[in-house]
């Protein structure tokens, strides 16, 4: 894999400058759909940085979610296909087995993977497929207005426990990386946050992580990323990042998880996918 | 020429050449590719399952369940063996979302269930439909509703030609008849779906899927066409997406008015029907799958009887061929649909024929199969109906659910026209229910 260093002079003439900040060509320079002070802007970036990194978008077909990020393809430049809600997983198992030499990406949120989408998430990731996901846990539906998930906090107000998430009435959040983590299938698992400068960098550490393992032709790979919704918490951007660094965080410790070495698979190199009209 | 069989088939685009299993068996003779050419004893589920392979199925998604598990059965071998892709999904839902995926990237997909799978196969039916992901879907009918029964059944007339999932969508269906023929209709179905960029659904009963038939090993694999949609990663072009989604209503009428445009020429071109003895027949009966077969046997005994009788049987249940009924119906004095089901495809026999002449039913559920000898006294029935109004020169219409109330009811002639299990559960009950 060539290292694509975002040092390379843009402009002629300006080779004595240094460049220390460039957007990646993947991520196309469209403004977000997002709401101001939401987390997945963070994520589209990081993952388009290590994209480029790793040279994968060519080889990319990605599958997007139900969910705020139905519209991911509306900002990374790769092939994209939308699945049904929840659907991803399996969406991608099928892309993955007739493209073996093709990037395989899901972009999932929590009310996509941790609810609807629970059977084909896990058993992805039991048939141990080849897959990157990204998995955005915000705690919430944002999309539809703020409604609890299941990942959502005890005791936190959502527009569909507005006394709060109470055990007895709503049983307990999930830590569905923590249970996706214990199959063989899974060969990486992590879960970093987008809460602050430090925890970004290592979340993208793990992204990487999560797509190395596919080009080194591991099973399957996940990465939490912790984020927040402010318009659905209720709170202001600022206060959203106190929240995610705080009870958040306490509930769904951040750090790699698992990271098995690929099950004596021979490393898949990537070449550019052939198509029928390739 | 009465006794011969007319298939209709209206014009469709060039490079088509789906054959007529009644036509292509004509021509079995001139036939050059003898080595592709065997008469074997196949069950249904198998023989489907390998005509598809045969067709260039390059990935099966599945999920076990009767009567339909013998055709998974036969992918997990044969895709394995020959280095293709078989997945046995954890759902329905997870198997046709796999189907989705792989065929997003221009791949030749598969999927196959039966009755309470579909219903979990609908939701991914919508989407593909919706973005133009072409696949076949075979659906071997059981008896229903909810978990109902194993037996054979067709039942699912509704679901597969009115909408199995959300929205303005439609898919073609295609109804065999026999286990050659439903070999025939896995390659039609591929060619259509990737000319259409749709879901196509082929739709046999617990029989034509349990039962063994002697087949000619006869194979057709339809050309792969390029297509500049697939997503094979952005290489040399700009990015594809692959999407049903558009929350501008203006473009997403555009993108719906598209759709009906491409289900008017499937309309236009895609019609397959079969009629048989039609040629002089006062009635006709309405058939499809594996009750055409036992009309096919009610009618030989009515023709012995002087009853002038033929059947038309729709092969494609979406498109109807609707015309072709209208057109035949203004030279019949009466019609009778058979189904093994309460009555879902009359009603298309019904907006087809507008009152041109009486439309009566017959029919079975839960399993059960009409014998030709209920048939046959169901067309009496018909025939005496329509005599009698004659006779008092008053134009009555005899419509199914007019039998249906006879076959309960105070007149009680038990004319066999109706629905025999409601007649059986009204004699048992002593009444209306």
């Amino acid at each position: 894999m060539t290292l694509r260093t975002p040092a390379t002079p843009a402009t002629p003439g300006a080779s004595a400058a240094r460049l220390i900040y460039r957007k990646p060509d993947v991520l196309l320079d469209r403004s977000t759909h997002y709401c101001p002070g939401c987390g997945h802007g963070i994520v589209h970036r990081l993952l388009a940085e290590v994209m480029t990194e790793l040279d994968l978008p060519p080889h990319t077909i990605a599958v997007a979610p139900v969910g705020c990020a139905v519209f991911a393809y509306d900002y990374l430049n790769v092939d994209f296909v939308e699945a049904p809600h929840g659907r991803a997983p399996a969406v991608a198992t099928g892309i993955r087995r007739v493209r073996p030499e093709a990037f395989v990406l899901t972009y999932q949120g929590d009310g996509d993977l941790a609810a609807i989408g629970t059977a084909e998430i896990v058993h992805a990731a039991a048939r141990g497929e080849r897959i990157t996901a990204i998995f955005v846990n915000n705690g919430i539906y944002g999309m539809t207005g703020g409604q609890m998930a299941p990942t959502t906090l005890l005791g936190q107000r959502t527009t569909s426990s507005p006394n709060g998430r109470d055990a007895a009435l709503m049983g307990y959040p999930i830590r569905i990386t923590e249970m996706l983590a214990q199959l063989p299938g899974v060969t990486y698992a992590a879960r970093g946050t987008v809460a602050d400068v430090a925890s970004i960098g290592k979340l993208k550490a793990m992204i990487r992580r999560a797509c190395q393992v596919q080009i080194d032709g591991g099973g399957f790979a996940i990465v939490e990323a912790l984020s927040n919704c402010p318009v659905g918490w209720g709170m202001t951007p600022q206060e959203s990042l106190q929240h995610l660094k705080g009870p958040v965080v306490a509930e769904y410790p951040l750090g790699v998880i698992v990271d098995r070495k690929a099950p004596g698979a021979a490393p898949v190199p990537l070449q550019p996918a052939t198509g029928p009209e390739a | 020429m009465t006794g011969q069989r007319e298939i209709g088939i209206a014009p469709r685009h060039a490079g088509a050449e789906a054959v007529p299993q009644a036509q292509a068996r004509a021509n079995a003779g001139a036939e050059a590719d003898a080595h592709r050419r065997a008469r074997v004893l196949m069950k249904g589920n198998e023989a489907i399952a390998e005509a598809a392979i045969q067709a260039g199925c390059d990935a099966y998604f599945g999920y076990p369940i009767t009567p339909q598990a013998e055709l998974l059965e036969w992918m997990a071998r044969r895709m394995i063996e020959l280095g293709r892709v078989f997945v046995q999904a954890e759902s329905e839902l997870g198997a046709i979302n796999m189907a989705l995926g792989a065929a997003a990237t221009g791949a030749r997909v598969m999927v196959s269930s039966s009755s309470p799978g579909i219903s979990l196969m609908a939701e991914a039916m919508s989407y593909m439909a919706g973005s133009g992901t072409p696949m076949v879907l075979v659906n071997v009918m059981r008896a229903g509703p909810g978990l109902g029964g194993i037996g054979p059944s067709q039942s699912d007339y509704f679901q597969a030609t009115k909408g199995h999932g959300h929205g303005d969508y439609r898919v073609p269906v295609l109804a065999p008849a026999s286990i050659g023929e439903a070999m025939e209709l896995m390659a039609t179905s591929f060619e259509l779906a990737e000319r259409y960029r749709t879901p196509v659904m082929v739709v046999a009963d617990g029989i034509l899927g349990q039962a063994m038939e002697p087949v000619d090993l006869r194979f057709r694999t339809p050309e792969r066409r390029a297509f500049d949609w697939a997503l094979t990663g952005a290489v040399g072009r700009p990015a594809r997406v692959i999407k049903s989604i558009d929350l501008d209503p203006e473009v997403l009428e555009k993108r719906n008015l598209a759709l009906q445009h491409k289900y008017r020429e499937i309309a236009r071109h895609e019609v397959r029907w079969e009629g048989w003895q039609l040629q002089d027949a006062e009635f006709a009966i309405v058939a499809y799958g594996t009750a055409a077969r036992v009309a096919s046997s009610a009618i030989a005994e009515a023709r012995e009887r002087g009853i002038r009788v033929g059947l038309f049987r729709p092969i494609t249940l979406w498109p109807f061929p609707e015309h072709e009924l209208a057109r035949l119906s203004r030279h019949l004095d009466g019609i009778l649909t058979v189904e093994l089901s309460s009555g879902q495809m009359v009603e298309d026999v019904r907006l087809a024929v507008e009152g041109r002449c009486p439309v009566a039913f017959h029919g079975r559920m839960g399993g059960l199969v009409p014998t030709p000898h209920e048939v046959l006294g169901a067309l009496k029935a018909l025939r005496a109906r329509v005599d009698r109004t004659r006779e008092t020169g008053h134009r009555e219409r005899v419509e199914s659910r007019g039998a249906f109330s006879r076959g309960h009811g105070s007149d009680g002639d038990g004319d066999g026209a109706g629905i025999h299990a409601s007649v059986h559960a009204g004699e048992r009950h002593g009444g209306r229910r």
